[in-house]
């Protein structure tokens, strides 16, 4: 067998061929300076496999066994994707951190017998190799990971880590099958088709300022405080999953990575700790202020004004200096 | 149903971190713990099926002597009875290792159904449920949303997708799923449960991880994140701080 070489990505289909957080992984991988293949999960279409192809990597790899894959059958995708990496033999095999995944990965890492370093945020190089950062604590702090063993390092990395845009293009890449035995297609879990909640009363995307709140508002009641401050500045409300999960704001209210993702001018963040699932679907805004009693929260790591302290008594605070200039 | 629930006890979410950065881990004598809010929806889900088919919850954790008081409290909320894996430092393991030690437990328990949380909130690497689906060989259904177990035959899982979609998967038992927060109320545990959970076994074990398989995966070093953005912090009195924002934000010309 050949030594360990280079960067694996493998992408991750969607209805338009390749997801975008797929894209960003390339973008990381590129810059990570060890040559890049690409493995996409079946056949692509034309438009998908010009895309990829167009991108500067060394090979982008198809896998007609996985081209009829069901969307969610993971004993075939796992095992193809396993025979696939054996006969590659990549240093690093990288994926994008998203919810399909978080399933798949663990169990691709264990079959290949290495470890999986998951939901990662930067892949670094020193004298002593590799090491992997991640967030621990809801990223409230990270931690630098080592990894000991032979074998590839499988790394899923999150959302946002690359910029899609920021591909290198220009490239004119081979496209190569991998050819691996036929799989027994016992699929135990049979999965139908996918399909949203409920239509969406509430578009969050239209709103010019948003008014969000979090955990830290505690009570259903409470939650006449918030709207309070929103029909005061003309904002619809929002809120984060914990706030929904709780009942306390419908779903549809829900920004994030499960939720809806919005870019507005202007984003007070209430009582909202600014876990990374949150923080995907916000980010874009604007301005954001954040109001939270916890100094460390890393909503503070987004926000352009913050005020450190308890939101009963900015709000109303707040609502006061609006009401009587 | 035969049923069980891995429940893990982390650092609770609500007020500052008390870290040893030196230590690269937190200053647990001023920590107060918890149940991870995945695994308490995963315990919920357990405990409503097992009402609604009748059979057994077995609630299993892994950690140091003070995991005890999450498996008190989950047989306090009805859980039958209780493993408890000790292993200290568990924070030092990887997912692949915390797995084997707990399929080591649970393989020879011929449970239906195992219930775990989808992710920690202390490590956060939301691994360990898929992990042991593939160590027990079972099938798994991951982030799951919502559950319909109508008879002991058959699972039918909601399971999350990003942006609001999601997807119903159907599987046989036995199986693994992880439990995304939000699909249910955890109850409270009442009087009369904490006072039969005294009753309730808790047994012990050493965890045997199979084939001796090595930790591959070390914290070198914690650190605070480097802050990308210049926040501008407003300080004072709330009147003020908030007279502040007023005036920087021009709010009152979005009014
Ligand atoms: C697969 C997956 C998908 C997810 N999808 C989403 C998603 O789409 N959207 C989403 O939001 N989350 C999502 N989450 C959940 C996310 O990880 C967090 O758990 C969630 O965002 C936390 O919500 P929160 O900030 O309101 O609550 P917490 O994290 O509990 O934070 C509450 C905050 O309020 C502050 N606070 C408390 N009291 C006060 C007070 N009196 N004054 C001021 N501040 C106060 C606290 O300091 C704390 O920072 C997802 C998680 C997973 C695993």
């Amino acid at each position: 067998m050949s030594a360990m070489h280079g960067t694996l990505v493998i992408v991750e289909r969607a209805v338009d061929g390749v997801s975008r957080h797929s894209l960003e992984v390339i973008a990381y991988a590129q810059a990570l300076g060890d040559p890049v293949r690409v493995l996409f999960p079946g056949i692509p279409d034309q438009a998908a496999a010009d895309l990829l192809r167009a991108m500067q990597v060394e090979a982008l790899l198809t896998c007609a066994e996985l081209e009829l894959c069901d969307a969610y059958d993971d004993d075939v995708y796992v095992e193809a994707i396993v025979a696939c990496i054996a006969a590659l033999n990549p240093r690093h095999v990288l994926l994008p951190h998203s919810y399909t995944a978080r399933d798949r990965a663990p169990r691709l890492a264990a079959r290949l017998r290495v470890s999986l370093v998951s939901d990662c945020i930067a892949i670094e190089h020193d004298a002593q190799g590799y090491s992997y950062i991640r967030q621990l604590f809801q990223g409230r702090t990270l931690a630098r990971v080592r990894v000991a063993g032979e074998g590839p390092v499988v790394v899923t990395l999150q959302a946002g880590i690359g910029r899609a845009e920021s591909v290198a293009r220009g490239g004119a890449a081979p496209v190569t099958a991998c050819v691996i035995e036929p799989l027994a297609r016992t699929a135990r879990a049979v999965a139908e088709a996918p399909f949203r909640e409920s239509a969406r009363n509430v578009d969050l995307t239209r709103a010019r300022i948003l008014v969000a709140v979090g955990r830290g508002i505690k009570s259903a009641e409470n939650i006449a405080l918030a709207r309070r401050l929103a029909d005061l500045l003309g904002a619809e409300l929002a809120a984060s999953r914990a706030v929904c999960d709780e009942g306390w704001l419908p779903i549809e209210r829900q920004v994030g990575s499960s939720g809806q993702t919005v870019a507005p001018a202007l984003y007070i963040a209430l009582g909202i700790s600014g876990a990374v699932q949150h923080l995907v679907g916000m980010k874009g805004a604007d301005t954001i202020v954040a109001i939270n009693k916890d100094a460390s929260a890393p909503i503070f790591d987004v926000a352009d004004y913050g005020i450190v302290g308890d939101l009963f008594e900015v709000v109303p605070a707040l609502i006061q200096a609006l009401e009587n200039p | 149903m035969k049923i069980a629930v891995c429940i893990k006890q982390v650092a609770s979410t609500n007020g500052p971190l008390q870290l040893d950065v030196g230590a690269g881990w937190l200053r647990e004598a001023d920590t107060t713990f918890e149940i991870n809010a995945a695994d308490s929806h995963a315990l919920e889900a357990g405990l409503a099926i097992r009402d609604r088919l009748g059979g057994e919850v077995l609630v299993v954790s892994l950690g140091p002597d003070r995991v005890t008081a999450v498996l008190r409290d989950a047989l306090a909320k009805g859980a039958d009875r209780a493993i408890h894996v000790v292993q200290d430092d568990a924070h030092k393991l990887d997912p692949a290792r915390v797995a084997e030690a707990l399929a080591e437990v649970l393989r020879d328990e011929g449970r239906d159904l195992i219930l775990c949380g989808l992710q920690s909130d202390d490590v956060g690497h939301g691994q360990t449920g898929a992990l042991l689906a593939e160590c027990l060989g079972w099938p798994l259904v991951g982030i799951v949303a919502a559950l319909e177990v109508e008879t002991p035959q058959k699972v039918r899982a909601r399971r999350e997708l990003e942006a609001g979609w999601s997807q119903w998967v159907e599987l046989p038992p036995p199986c693994v799923l992880t439990i995304q927060s939000g699909i249910n109320k955890p109850r409270y545990a009442g009087m009369k449960g904490m006072l039969a959970a005294k009753k309730k076994p808790i047994s012990r074990v050493e965890p045997q991880l199979a084939g001796g398989m090595r930790n591959q995966q070390v914290i070198e070093q914690i650190y605070f994140p480097h802050r990308h953005k210049q926040t501008r912090l407003i300080e004072g009195a709330p009147a003020d701080a908030a007279a502040q924002l007023v005036a920087l934000l021009n709010l009152r010309g979005m009014q």
